[in-house]
């Protein structure tokens, strides 16, 4: 987005600057701008930060290898959890609103100021917590579960980055409320607004239930509150803690469809279809926080199995549908760009070459058989008996957030770089490898931690050969070859994570000037016929893809489907073995 | 393109693809289908979790784990000092979770069923008995009874799988499975 020097731009009597888009043709406000750039960069240092920490964990828990003592370890891993889980993906997904409301509604960003000082907010509490967590007494974990308790400092910092965080959900819905009021644009949002606004619903939902948890924890932690409830605690913590992933996996949703559009030319197959699925995770996803508490004492099972379920599954079938119409809409797509032979050419010739889409697409897949067949197991009632605790529940998570939602993170940055930072992505052959490094890394610590788990590996634990308890126990060798693949592609993730630091950071730094005569190529390879028409032309048509026959989708759903039903079945199976018990 | 308006206003009115509906169709009754799987298991499944759960001071937990170690106890487990507790089968046995233990160590009977109390003395722990790799949350103030039948013979070891500070790693139990008959 080369910019004519800054235009002024005059909207309902508010004067905004803005520069135009040579890309896409948008409007963008500098302000905007500038706010993107602080959260995407800030997110990026806390994605190191987090990143390098993970792998001192795997690392430890390698047992070979056994890197660090146990005090740094628990030390460590709190921090990972909180560096990588809360403050990169939430920097980033502010980042995400502001582009999927200022910039793509053409619209000048509510209130600028303010959205610094949640930004400013979010810095301090973010640092407050990490330096709560360095002196030590604060070696909680992500969950910090009463009656354990952390300093002051550490619920304090969560509380002003919740706080923060707030405001920049403010500040999005402001700015829909004026691109509205000054009629910005036409008709409904677009598909991709729609899934930011998906995100910020749940957001404010989440971060309601992070207050009403925290701030009474705060209060307890200083000595004003006498009894937090453990029971309580985990409910409505996980409130938080659960539906905040389900801000990810909006804004993953949007970000893949934001991808397949700018790079393929894709429109969702029906506009109906994908909001609709959009909605459901509204509708469903907050009462994910039973996923937490499936072998606790003191919940109904009529509580557990209909929470669990998100009501009937109401809310994965949100992401079943996604499942099938963004391949879908790659598909159709590719067809319309002329790949129409067979069941796969539209596949076979997508942009592997360009890593936007690569890690747009593992994203999707890794997301799905990954994370999203494993998290149905693991909320699976009485399945949750063999898996709670143990290292499954990792494997799970690393499977979406790390498989799923930081890939798409990185995979859209690439686009971001040349269209917001408007520099060209330095070392461009590396950065082709850097989403299939990462992705396999991160494919193959979900996979083997699930396979720790499902043979009983516990988490969130220093010494799996116990040489310190006063009864010992030996997990089978296959569970320590499983921690040694983990800590393999631990590395491999990690060397994928620091060639996107590097990429990144340098690109910012020296990548070479965007203006309106490179703006296109430099978003890297795409279709032929999406660059002839420019990717603005694309980009200005929207709506449903029309009646396409999709056979590639179907198989690739079909195949999906098929392992999901195996899988679901084998684990009860797994079950039925078990030591009876009522 | 997902970054526009969508180019027909009224999208509400466009109509869905056929695969599109029918993958829609799948999905939810595969939806109901899992969510019936979860009820039936409740009916026909013979690993539930029980829900018989009390509030219990941790103080009268613990007096009462004594008691009843004091009433079964056939032994101590090797050198550890632990004692081993046999229960009569259908009895009421404890089993307590505290900085960095479960205590005593139980002998149950392969086959037979017992109603094990499960609390914690202090903070949160995880009952995890391996490798049966059976994983239940420990709360401290909430008793769980939980009526469990061991199939198979053997040493099981339980290991704490909530994270409770700087000895978790040591946390460890035992109950020990012997034939009927060869108890006590």
């Amino acid at each position: 987005m080369a910019t004519a020097a800054g235009e002024l731009g005059v909207i309902g009597g508010i004067a905004a600057k803005f520069r135009s888009c040579p890309v896409t043709g948008l409007k963008v406000d500098l302000a905007a701008e500038r706010l993107i750039k602080a959260n995407a960069v800030v997110a990026v240092v806390y994605l190191a930060i987090g990143g390098l920490l993970g792998l001192l964990v795997a690392l430890t828990r390698w047992p070979a290898i056994h890197l660090l003592d146990s005090d740094t370890f628990y030390l460590v891993l709190t921090a990972h959890g909180i560096n990588v889980l809360l403050f990169w993906i939430i920097f980033f997904e502010i980042a995400v609103l502001y582009f999927a409301s200022a910039v793509l509604l053409n619209c000048r960003l509510a209130t600028p100021w303010l959205a610094w000082v949640g930004f400013g907010l979010m810095v301090v509490g973010s640092l407050l917590v990490n330096w709560a967590v360095l002196q030590g007494d604060s070696s909680v974990m992500f969950t910090s579960y009463v009656p354990m308790q952390a300093s002051p400092n550490f619920y304090l910092g969560l509380i002003l980055f919740a706080v923060g965080a707030l405001i920049g959900c403010a500040v999005f819905f402001g700015t829909l409320v004026i691109a509205r009021e000054e009629r910005t644009y036409e008709g409904s949002v677009p598909l991709v607004t729609f899934g930011a606004i998906t995100a910020a619903i749940i957001a404010v939902f989440t971060i309601a239930a992070g207050a009403m948890i925290l701030i009474p924890t705060w209060l307890w932690s200083l000595g004003y509150i006498a009894n937090i409830d453990t029971l309580m605690y985990k409910l409505v913590w996980w409130g938080m803690g659960h539906s905040s992933q389900q801000i990810n996996v909006s804004a993953q949703v949007a970000i893949w469809y934001a991808i397949i559009g700018l790079l393929l030319g894709a429109k969702p197959l029906s506009e109906k279809v994908s909001r609709t699925a959009f909605f459901l995770y509204i509708l469903f996803l907050q009462i994910a926080s039973a996923h937490h508490l499936l072998v606790e004492p003191g919940l109904s099972a009529e509580w557990k199995v209909f929470n669990t379920s998100y009501a009937l599954y109401l809310a994965v079938l949100g992401s079943l549908i996604h499942g099938m119409t963004v391949p879908g809409a790659i598909e159709a797509a590719q067809r319309k760009n002329g790949y129409v032979n067979g069941v796969f050419e539209w596949l076979r010739k997508a942009p592997w070459d360009n890593p936007a889409f690569a890690g747009m697409f593992l994203s999707l897949v890794l997301f799905g058989f990954l994370g999203g067949i494993s998290g149905v197991v693991l909320g699976s009632e009485q399945l949750n008996i063999m898996m709670h605790n143990t290292l499954y529940v990792p494997g799970h998570f690393h499977g979406t957030v790390v498989a799923g939602t930081t890939l798409a993170f990185m995979a859209i940055t690439y686009l971001v770089l040349p269209l917001v930072f408007q520099r060209q992505v330095i070392w461009p052959k590396l950065a082709k490898w850097q989403p299939y490094l990462f992705g396999i890394g991160a494919g193959g610590i979900s996979l083997f931690m699930m396979g720790a788990g499902t043979l009983g590996v516990s988490r969130r634990h220093w010494d799996i050969t116990f040489s310190d308890a006063l009864l010992s126990f030996d997990y089978p060798p296959a569970a320590f070859l499983m921690m040694g693949l983990n800590g393999i592609f631990a590395i491999l993730a990690s060397i994928g994570g620091i060639l996107y630091i590097l990429i990144t950071v340098g690109t910012v730094l020296w990548g070479k000037k965007v203006d309106a005569s490179n703006a296109v190529e430099s978003l890297g390879p795409m279709p032929a016929r999406v660059l002839q028409s420019g990717a603005s032309a694309n980009v200005a048509k929207h709506g449903n893809a029309g009646t396409f026959a999709l056979p590639g989708t179907y198989v690739i759903v079909g195949v999906f489907f098929v392992s999901f039903v195996l899988y679901y079945f084998v684990n009860w199976k797994y079950l039925s073995e078990l030591w009876p018990m009522s | 393109m997902a970054l526009r308006p969508p180019e027909v206003r009224v999208w509400w009115n466009e109509p869905i693809a056929r695969g599109e509906l029918l993958w829609i169709v799948i999905a939810f009754l595969w939806g109901l289908f899992m969510f019936g799987m979860m009820i039936y298991w409740h009916i026909e499944g013979e690993q539930n979790l029980s829900t018989e759960v009390y509030r219990i001071d941790p103080e009268l937990f613990a007096q009462r784990a004594e008691e009843t170690t004091e009433k079964y106890k056939i032994g101590e487990e090797g050198d550890t000092g632990i004692p081993i507790v046999a229960p009569p089968p259908g009895a009421d046995v404890y089993m307590v979770a505290r900085l960095w233990e479960f205590w005593p160590v139980l002998q149950l009977e392969k086959g037979q069923s017992y109603r094990l109390h499960i609390s914690s003395l202090d903070w949160q722990h995880g009952f995890s008995l391996q490798p049966v790799n059976i994983n239940l949350q420990v709360h401290p103030g909430l008793e769980h009874i939980i009526t469990i039948t061991p199939r198979e013979t053997g040493v099981f070891t339980v290991v704490c799988n909530e994270y409770c500070g700087a000895g978790h790693h040591t946390m460890t139990g035992r109950i020990r499975v012997v034939e009927p008959g060869q108890g006590g």
